[in-house]
């Protein structure tokens, strides 16, 4: 009964943790705008999200190999090894493929949407005190 | 705490790119010197950035790798007047291209900005993540 209720928050905040790692990835781009040789990353968003909903999660899990072993779960939501390199837009002579542009707008949108993630927990965590209180 | 890392990261980019505009203004401000008694001029300097891991995949840095001096040969004026000229009459001057510096610096505040209204809206972000489910 008490799953429904926190099953959306669950996912709100699976969604608020990627969208941190994703304007953590983007500010990397923005800050080696101007490094010879570096290759821009971002990742697929929807596809993590569905991936942390479902809860799969990627990186180094450690396998048990006896049945005795106790199972290490890594409970936090990560993106892992899903890091992609972005395609470069303009070619440059030294091999650096951020696009300034694109990764501005991507930090905006993703500042923007992280924002509102924030607001839909908040309206939920409203919503749910409501309920309680019953007034 | 990914959100916090952001601020490492652009604290090194920030700092790399000062760095590089201190290079740069110190090329423009040797942009007219002569060779000295040891008769060798200013020669232009230039910063090569490099990437940083910063604890995980996601957290980039840039720190400066090297400073190296610029191998363009330094620029001859015919000047026998001029009391640093030498047996033939030449004066060698900085080998510093004052438009070149220019555009250099004119990049460099710009990323220097880029990254600075990073750390505005990952800051701002934070602030309103301190607010959740009140």
């Amino acid at each position: 009964m008490f799953e429904q209720f926190t099953q959306r928050l669950d996912n709100l905040s699976n969604g608020l943790v990627l969208r941190a790692q994703r304007q953590q990835v983007i500010a990397s781009n923005i800050a080696n705008a101007d490094t010879p040789g570096f290759v821009a990353r971002d990742f697929n968003f929807a596809q993590a999200l569905q991936d942390a909903n479902a809860g799969i999660t990627h990186g180094t899990d450690p396998t048990a190999t006896h049945n005795r072993h106790l199972r290490l779960t890594t409970s936090e939501t990560g993106t892992g090894n899903q890091l992609a390199y972005t395609v470069q837009t303009q070619p440059s002579l030294d091999k650096n493929t951020v696009d300034m542009d694109r990764e501005r707008a991507n930090f905006t949108d993703n500042a923007i949407r992280y924002e509102s993630t924030l607001r839909f927990i908040n309206g939920h965590v409203k919503t749910m005190l409501s309920a309680i209180q019953g007034q | 705490m990914s959100m916090f890392s952001i601020f490492n990261v652009t604290g090194s980019a920030i700092s790399s790119q000062a760095q590089r505009l201190n290079v740069v203004a110190s090329n423009l401000a040797n942009a007219d010197a002569v060779a000295g008694p040891d008769g060798k001029a200013y020669k232009a300097r230039q910063v090569v950035f490099e990437t940083v891991p910063m604890g995980s995949q996601a957290a980039q840095g840039v720190k400066v790798q090297n400073v190296f001096e610029s191998d363009v040969p330094n620029r001859k004026v015919f000047q026998p007047q001029h009391p640093s000229a030498d047996a033939q009459g030449y004066v060698t001057h900085s080998n510093v291209n004052p438009v070149e510096e220019m555009v250099n610096m004119i990049s460099a505040s710009r990323s220097y900005q880029n990254n600075v209204e990073v750390m505005n809206t990952a800051k701002n972000l934070l602030l309103k993540t301190l607010q959740m489910g009140q």
